[in-house]
Order: C-alpha cells, then sequence, then structure tokens
C-alpha cells in the first residue's frame, strides 16, 4: 500500500460520501423530485375492464352512399371540442366533380359542414360524389415516424393518438402526414387530429362520425374480429386506400372511391 | 504496467471488502497510470467536464422521464388512459331508448330507421344525464331538412331530394312530413320523389310518355328497402324492339332499325341513353 | 400566435383545392433561419478545415476568424427553434426521450456534440496559448475571465503546444463529418418526408450541404473584409483570391446538383409535376427564379470567375467580391425560403396552392428573423475583441500608401 498520509482529503471525502450514499438514495425517494418538477406519473395504468390486446380497429367508408350533409364532421367538432374555425378539421367530406372534358374539380366548404351549395355547372358533369376523409389511423404510421420525442404513438389497440401534456409542438408529423389530417390546436398548441374517439370506443360505442352518419357511409368496427360490420364492409366491396404507394398501411378503408381521390 | 494491473486486481479480491478503500486504490491507481502514459495537462479539464455532462444526462433521465414511459412502446402508458376517459358529448341511440322508445319505434318503421336520434337532435349525453336541466334541439323550419335533401347532383342517384324553391316554398317540412317517420304521401309514390334527376330527364325527352314500369319491374319492397330491394333493369334488346324493331306493332313515327345487324351485340343503352335517347 | 380572422380573410387567396388543415403554413420564416445559421456554420468550418487539415496556406489570416464565426452562429442556431415550439418548456424531452426514428431527434445530440467536442474544443485548444497569455498581460474585469478560461492549465511549453496542434488536427478532422452531420441532418429531416413531393429526395441532404459550404465561405468572405476595413487594415490578397475561388468552385457544384435535380423532375414528369410548375411559375417566381438562381447563382459566378480569372485591378476585384458575397447570402437564404416554404405552398392533394403571410411583429415575424441573423454578429464582434483572430502580421491601410 502506497503511503496515505497525503491522500487524506480524499479518503475523508470518500469516506462521508460513501457512507452517506445510501441516506442520499432514501431522500430521493421520499421526495421523487419528477413529482416536484410536475412529471409524476402513475404506474398503476388501464381500466381492469378493457383489454387493448384485444382489439384492432378500422374503419370503412362507402363513397356510394355518402349524401355530403355534413353531420359527420359536425359531430366530430361538438364531441372532440375542436375549434369551429375553417382551419382546423378531425374529419371533413370532399366533393368530387369530374366533367365530360375530364378535368376534375373538387372542394370542401368549410370541411362540409354547412353541407355544400350547388355545384358551378350543371351541364357537363360526367361523375360526382362525396368522399369522407379522415385520419387513416395507418399500420405503418410516417407521423409516428417522426415524432422526436415520442408524444404520438399507436396505441395497443391500433389507434393513432397524441399525448397533449407531452407533444412539443414542433409540427413534424402534421408535415409528414401524406392525407392532410393533423394540425396544430391553436390553444394548447400541439398537434392534434382524429382519434377514432377513443374515449368512446372503450365503452363500447362507435365514434361520433359514424354514430350521426344518416346513410351508414361510415363503418367502424375491428379489423381482427369475424363478427364486426367492417369485416362483412371488407367483404363485399372492392376495397382501396388512399396513397397506397406510399407504404403507409392505412386502416380506413374506401369502397367505391374513384381514381381521382387523392 | 502488469504490476499496476496485479495491484488492482489484489485489491478488489480482498476478503474484507471496503468501498472506500477500493475506491481510494483505483484512484491512486488511476493516477500513476496516467502519469505513466502523460497525459498532458490540458486534457483533464474536457475529460472531467464531458463526465460531469454525461453523468448529469444520466441522472436528468432518470429523474426526469415519466414513469409510464416505454411501459407499452415509445410513448407515456399513462396518455391512453387520459384519452380514454374523456366525456362523452353524444350519447348514442342505445341511450334514447330508455325514455323515447315509442318515437325509436315509429323511426324503425319508416325510411328514416338509419337514422340517428341525435343526428337532428344534437348531441344528448347531458340530457341523458340530467334530462330536466339540458334539452336537445328540435330542428324546425326548413333549412335542417336540406342539408340531405335538398337537391344536389352529387348526391348518389336514388335519395329522395327535392328542389327547395319549388317544394312548397315557405312551408316548413313538418307540415307535411312527420320527421320519425317520413312517409311519402300516397300520391307521391311516384319514381320521380326518389329519382327525380331521371325524371326531370324522360319529362323533356322522346320517351315521356313511357312509365318507368315500361321497361323496370319493379317489386314493391323496393320502396320500402330501396337498396336492398332495386328495380330490376332489362335484360335484351329485344324490349326496346318492341317498338323500334323494323316490324314492331307501334306507331309509326317511332325510328326503326334492324334488330339483326345495328349495334352487334351489346345491349341497347351501352350507347344510347334511354332517360334521354335524344343524346349524342 | 396565428391570427385566425386575418387568415380566414386570405382564404380567396387559395387556388385549387387544399386540404382544409392545410390552410395554416406549420414551418414559417423561423425554420428557414434555422438551415440558413446553420449552413453557415458548417461552410465556415468546413472552411477553418481546409487551412488546419488541407493546409491551404493561403487561408491562414481567416481561420481563427472561421472559427469564431462558426461558433457565433451555432450559438444562435437553437433559438429559431426554440421560438418555433407550440411548448419550448418542454424542449428537454428532445434530450430525455429521443424517438431514434425520427431525424429531428437527432437535433440535440448532434448540436451538442459539434458545440462541445467540436467547436467549443477547437477553439480552446487553438488559443489556450493566447488565453494563458492575455490571462497575465490583459487588465480589469477580463483578466478574470481569460483566468477563468485557462482552467487552471497554464502550461505554454512546447510540448505543450505542440500536442494542442496535435490535438487540435485531430479534432478537425473529426469536425468535418460532424460539421456534415449538423446540417446534413436538416436536410434529411425534410428529404425523408415521402408524403410531399417538393422534399422527397435523395438529394436533398446534399444540396443542403453545398448550398451551406456555398454560404459558409461567402460569409467569412463578406465578414473578413467588412472587418479590417473598418480597422484600417489591408485584406490579404492571397487569402481573398483563394476564398473566391473556393467560393467559385463550391457554387459551380452546388449549382449542377440543383440543375440536376430540376431536369431530373422534368423529365419524369410524374404526378407532382403539375401543381409543382404551377407553384414555381406564380408563388415562387421571385424567390426562386429571381433571387435564387439569377441573383445568387448565375450573377455571382460571373462575378467571381470575372474577378478571380480575369486581369483587374485589386481595388476592382475587392469590390467584385464583396458584391458576389453579399448576393450568395440573399441566394443561399432565398434557397432555404424555397424548400420550406415551398414545399408548403402547395397542397399535398396536388391541386391548389395556397398562400404564406409572413408577419412584421411577433415572434415568427419579419422583425423576430432579422434580429436572430443579426445576433450572430453580434457575438462575433464580442468574441473577436476578447479572442484577437488577427494575424500579427497584419498591415495597415495608411502605411501601404507610403
Amino acid at each position: 500500500m502506497t503511503d496515505q498520509t497525503p491522500k487524506m482529503p480524499r479518503r475523508d471525502f470518500l469516506d462521508t460520501a460513501v457512507r452517506k450514499l445510501p441516506a442520499w438514495l432514501l431522500v430521493f425517494k421520499l421526495i421523487n423530485p419528477a413529482e416536484l418538477l410536475g412529471n409524476s406519473d402513475s404506474t398503476d395504468v388501464g381500466n381492469s375492464k378493457y383489454d387493448p390486446t384485444q382489439h384492432d380497429y378500422a374503419m370503412g367508408v362507402a363513397v356510394h352512399k355518402c349524401i355530403g350533409c355534413g353531420r359527420c364532421a359536425d359531430a366530430c367538432k361538438t364531441e372532440n371540442d375542436v375549434p369551429r374555425e375553417p382551419l382546423y378539421f378531425r374529419t371533413w367530406v370532399e366533393r368530387y366533380i369530374t366533367s365530360t372534358d375530364g378535368e376534375t374539380q373538387v372542394d370542401s366548404p368549410n370541411g362540409g359542414i354547412n353541407g355544400f351549395p350547388q355545384a358551378q355547372r350543371e351541364s357537363g358533369i360526367l361523375r360526382t360524389f362525396f368522399v369522407p376523409k379522415l385520419c387513416n389511423h395507418c399500420s405503418k404510421p410516417p407521423c409516428v415516424q417522426v415524432c422526436p420525442v415520442g408524444a404520438t404513438f399507436q396505441s395497443r389497440d391500433g389507434v393513432v393518438l397524441v399525448d397533449e401534456t407531452y407533444c412539443v409542438g414542433c409540427r413534424y408529423c402534421i408535415q409528414a402526414c401524406p392525407y392532410g389530417a393533423r394540425y396544430l390546436h391553436p390553444k394548447k398548441k400541439i398537434a392534434d387530429k382524429c382519434t377514432f374517439c377513443y374515449h368512446r370506443v372503450v365503452k363500447g360505442h362507435v365514434p361520433a362520425c359514424v354514430e350521426v352518419c344518416p346513410t351508414q357511409a361510415r363503418v367502424f368496427g375491428e379489423a381482427g374480429q369475424q363478427s364486426s360490420p367492417l369485416r362483412r364492409f371488407l367483404r363485399f366491396n372492392d376495397v382501396t386506400v388512399l396513397k397506397s404507394w406510399l407504404n403507409t398501411k392505412p386502416k380506413v378503408y374506401y369502397a367505391g372511391a374513384d381514381g381521382e381521390v387523392r | 504496467m502488469r504490476s499496476l494491473l496485479k495491484k488492482i486486481l489484489a485489491s478488489l479480491s480482498t476478503t474484507d471488502y471496503n468501498l472506500t478503500d477500493f475506491v481510494l486504490n483505483a484512484s491512486i491507481d488511476i493516477d500513476i497510470v496516467m502519469r505513466q502514459i502523460r497525459i498532458p495537462k490540458q486534457l483533464i479539464p474536457p475529460i472531467i467536464l464531458f463526465a460531469v455532462a454525461a453523468v448529469a444526462l444520466i441522472v436528468a433521465r432518470q429523474l426526469l422521464v415519466p414513469g409510464t414511459f416505454g411501459k407499452f412502446g415509445f410513448y407515456r402508458a399513462t396518455a391512453v388512459d387520459e384519452i380514454a376517459s374523456l366525456k362523452m358529448v353524444y350519447a348514442g341511440f342505445r341511450a334514447c331508448s330508455e325514455c323515447h322508445d315509442d318515437i325509436l319505434q315509429t323511426k324503425q318503421q319508416g325510411s328514416h330507421k338509419g337514422l340517428a336520434c341525435e343526428t337532428c337532435h344534437g348531441a344528448a349525453a347531458a340530457h341523458a344525464e340530467a334530462p330536466d336541466e339540458s334539452l336537445p334541439t328540435i330542428p324546425k323550419g326548413r333549412d335542417y331538412c336540406q342539408l340531405c335533401h335538398a337537391y344536389n347532383p352529387s348526391r348518389p342517384t336514388g335519395f329522395p331530394q327535392i328542389i327547395p324553391e319549388t317544394h312548397n316554398p315557405g312551408k316548413a317540412c313538418t307540415t307535411c312530413h312527420n320527421s320519425h317517420s317520413p312517409q311519402l304521401k300516397p300520391e307521391a309514390e311516384e319514381c320521380s320523389t326518389c329519382h327525380g334527376g331521371i325524371a326531370n330527364q324522360k319529362v323533356v325527352s322522346f320517351h315521356a310518355a313511357l312509365p318507368c314500369a315500361r321497361c323496370h319491374a319493379v317489386p314493391k319492397e323496393h320502396l320500402l328497402e330501396p337498396r336492398l330491394v332495386k328495380a330490376a333493369k332489362p335484360t335484351s334488346r329485344n324490349l326496346c324492339g318492341e317498338c323500334h324493331a323494323v316490324g314492331a306493332d307501334s306507331p309509326s313515327d317511332i325510328p326503326r332499325i334492324d334488330l339483326a345487324s345495328h349495334g352487334e351485340n351489346v345491349v341497347c343503352w351501352e350507347c344510347h341513353y334511354p332517360h334521354f335517347p335524344e343524346a349524342k | 400566435m396565428i391570427d385566425v380572422t386575418r387568415l380566414a380573410a386570405e382564404l380567396p387567396n387559395v387556388t385549387g383545392y387544399i386540404y382544409p388543415n392545410e390552410y395554416e403554413l406549420h414551418w414559417g420564416i423561423l425554420i428557414v433561419v434555422y438551415p440558413y445559421l446553420t449552413g453557415l456554420v458548417a461552410g465556415a468550418f468546413i472552411l477553418a478545415s481546409l487551412e488546419r487539415v488541407f493546409k491551404v496556406k493561403a487561408l491562414q489570416p481567416v481561420y481563427r476568424l472561421s472559427l469564431l464565426t462558426a461558433f457565433s452562429f451555432l450559438l444562435v442556431a437553437p433559438l429559431p427553434l426554440l421560438a418555433h415550439l407550440g411548448h419550448p418548456e418542454r424542449f428537454s424531452e428532445m434530450f430525455l426521450t429521443p424517438h431514434t426514428e425520427s431525424a429531428m431527434a437527432m437535433f440535440g445530440f448532434v448540436y451538442a456534440w459539434y458545440l462541445m467536442v467540436v467547436l467549443l474544443l477547437e477553439i480552446w485548444f487553438d488559443y489556450r496559448r493566447d488565453i494563458v497569455f492575455w490571462a497575465k498581460e490583459k487588465g480589469g474585469f477580463v483578466k478574470y475571465v481569460y483566468r477563468f478560461l485557462t482552467f487552471g492549465v497554464s502550461d505554454t511549453s512546447d510540448a505543450a503546444i505542440r500536442f494542442d496542434d496535435k490535438i487540435g488536427r485531430v479534432i478537425t478532422i473529426i469536425g468535418i463529418p460532424s460539421a456534415f452531420l449538423l446540417h446534413g441532418y436538416v436536410g434529411f429531416i425534410f428529404g425523408s418526408v415521402k408524403a410531399n413531393p417538393w422534399w422527397s429526395s435523395v438529394l436533398m441532404p446534399i444540396v443542403f450541404l453545398f448550398s451551406a459550404i456555398v454560404s459558409g465561405i461567402a460569409i467569412v468572405l463578406l465578414i473578413y473584409m467588412v472587418s479590417t476595413m473598418f480597422r484600417w487594415k489591408q485584406v490579404s490578397m492571397p487569402c481573398m483570391n483563394k476564398l473566391a475561388e473556393l467560393l467559385f468552385y463550391a457554387i459551380l457544384v452546388d449549382f449542377s446538383l440543383e440543375a440536376l435535380d430540376f431536369i431530373q423532375r422534368l423529365y419524369e414528369s410524374e404526378e407532382s409535376i403539375n401543381i409543382l410548375s404551377q407553384m414555381i411559375s406564380s408563388r415562387l417566381f421571385i424567390s426562386l427564379i429571381i433571387s435564387q438562381v439569377i441573383l445568387g447563382t448565375l450573377i455571382p459566378l460571373v462575378a467571381l470567375a470575372a474577378a478571380r480569372f480575369g486581369r483587374i485591378p485589386d481595388e476592382m476585384r475587392r469590390i467584385m467580391y464583396l458584391v458576389a458575397a453579399v448576393l450568395v447570402q440573399v441566394g443561399i437564404f432565398s434557397t432555404r425560403w424555397n424548400v420550406v416554404i415551398g414545399g408548403q405552398l402547395f397542397s399535398k392533394s396536388l391541386r391548389g396552392l395556397t398562400f404564406y403571410k409572413l408577419e412584421l411583429f411577433g415572434l415568427e415575424g419579419l422583425l423576430a428573423s432579422g434580429a436572430l441573423i443579426v445576433l450572430p454578429f453580434v457575438i462575433l464582434f464580442i468574441l473577436v475583441k476578447l479572442f484577437s483572430p488577427w494575424d500579427r502580421q497584419e498591415v495597415d491601410v495608411t502605411s501601404s500608401k507610403a
């Protein structure tokens, strides 16, 4: 052993630190600094009756049934307290008008909430229809991929959600969504979007837009269950998804969507 | 070098293990090692600062990252519960049936059976909770019904539509129609009630005098379940031939064609629009 | 933050169809300023590395200036990002729970690495001998600043200086790919967004990097010339010529890459070409054709070539270099504008164009952005006063006339 005399101050310091270390740990346990900083998070998670691993939600849209009444867009804003300005929509309805000379025009006045005014032209229309749009809750969501902090995520039951208290508002997810489904909430300053009315579906209800659709153009259900209206929808219709070449694997299936639909 | 390592290992394996002594020995040996390798003095401040920064980051991670983060995926697991526990604003149709089952039964008999109560009466969860305190709205006048029933060419064919300016202007819709079961008036059991677009074309065409049933076999269930039971479309050219074939028993001013040679194998309506045959 | 009534009033300016959520442009002028600033950092550092690692001796007079310039701009770089966040107080989440699938999550670590390991260390090791000297010689309050910055190490022996030099070289060598990463990852943030056909491109990180090098060389040229003028000294003409030469080649490469991207897009003519052509000829005409291409690339190319390789008197050369460098700054800022704002001016439905309303006041306003661009120069001024980068052999303007 080398001579310890010149090292005494160091030894004393180490001695004190090591002996008092357990005490410091205990202090930290009693007063959790995370709680002081407002970051308390109970580890007790989940409603015992609802098991998310037993569900996988998806939606179907029957384009040929949509009448463009806009009740869905209106109900969504009411149910989810979305700002009423024509700048923020969790779901909206588009009108496509293809004329006989091949040009397609699309419009969505206030997302379709107040219905659609008369078309500019009565004659020369080749095809025209309404297309409801919403977040597609993709299986491979590009928005989740780009979130820098893990504030948006795919839940275990297949719904893409945003953690309000964690989002920093960088807006990268809004840029990354190919479908224009996201917006920045003007008051909360976080990214927001359709949640499939998660708070309704876990209680056995359907999303508000599905609830109020007069023609059942929107079908909600489980992708993995035989006894689900969605399964019947998928069996009987030639379904497409939006922008399939982007490989986002959307879970909103469109029946009867024209090739002009983007 | 080897003697140093031996010393370090020896100090590790002492039976009466003393943490302080261990750390002390280790730090002494680090000193000696550093002097041997001759690490220049100017590297010490950066190394210390980086070590402090790294430790600070690790400690911060332990303290500041929320507890449930990463439990089910790269997110805060509690967020799912927070979203799931939001209050519902729409009650769902089952809630209405608890008190208003009679209206629900009426609705199920008519063409509004697919319509949820809250579509017209607005969000009613508050009303379901406290019926006397919060009343749903009742749309009156003509504006609300027009959201669905005002004529718009983009609506699918066969959806009942009217042109508001000409259809009983000024009168509220409920004057003639019961909104919970909007039976069509008997004289309005015309095809034109729902197929107005087609009727408007046919009425100014050469085929104006032809009733719809002349070509389409309409089962009576079609009026009750329009989407499930559809009217039949004709299947052969012979139907048109009953008037338009060369030797047909029909008025002489009807244009004739030779069924055998005109238009190859296709049915007549591949090219001709029967509801407005003048169109080119 | 966003004036909703004003935005709604501008709705008639939309042409065609855009998704309802696209009325509000999300990444505004602050996100234009950020890559502009980090581009200058990367470019200035590459310039410094040319002298240190690749031994381009003519650049010796601007070596320390480049480092200090990079440092000043790096200090200001996170500010536009912080100002832009919806919740800047939650910025620590980027360090605590960085989502490794997201390019943006890299920011915290790349920035920290570059600031601490590359710039701070390199500057310290390069200036260490002078700091020790100044700690002894200077008086007043600054004396304590220098003493603190010696971090207790006052060894200025030949061996220590040789070690400083060696480790400085090592750090610069590490710093070159770090600089590429610092600015390249911004290009990747845009280039990897498959939803946006204007951004989604393999070339995006490369183009970003080369335009960064262009802007970095130009800014050092500008700062060197202007500050030397104000100090009544003479610039080193070989250094200026070298800077102009490097700038010329860098612009050439950068322009070739962008022209390649443009030609390829036109040739392939895939679905988005219609709306993108419409956007370039209407919304982006001034910022792309006029500002980026003509003013920012073609005119500087001609001016630099003529001044550097033609037979022109030195005074005229300097003026042409100065004008070219200023135009380059305008051009590179326009490049960033065209990428960031341009990518949001057309709808993802490919059916319409929207508008960007640049405010004057407010955190996302023109004045705030102007302040953010001026701030690094203020910091640089202070740094230059504290850590003089000037060559000891500089010649006075007046003495040369004698």
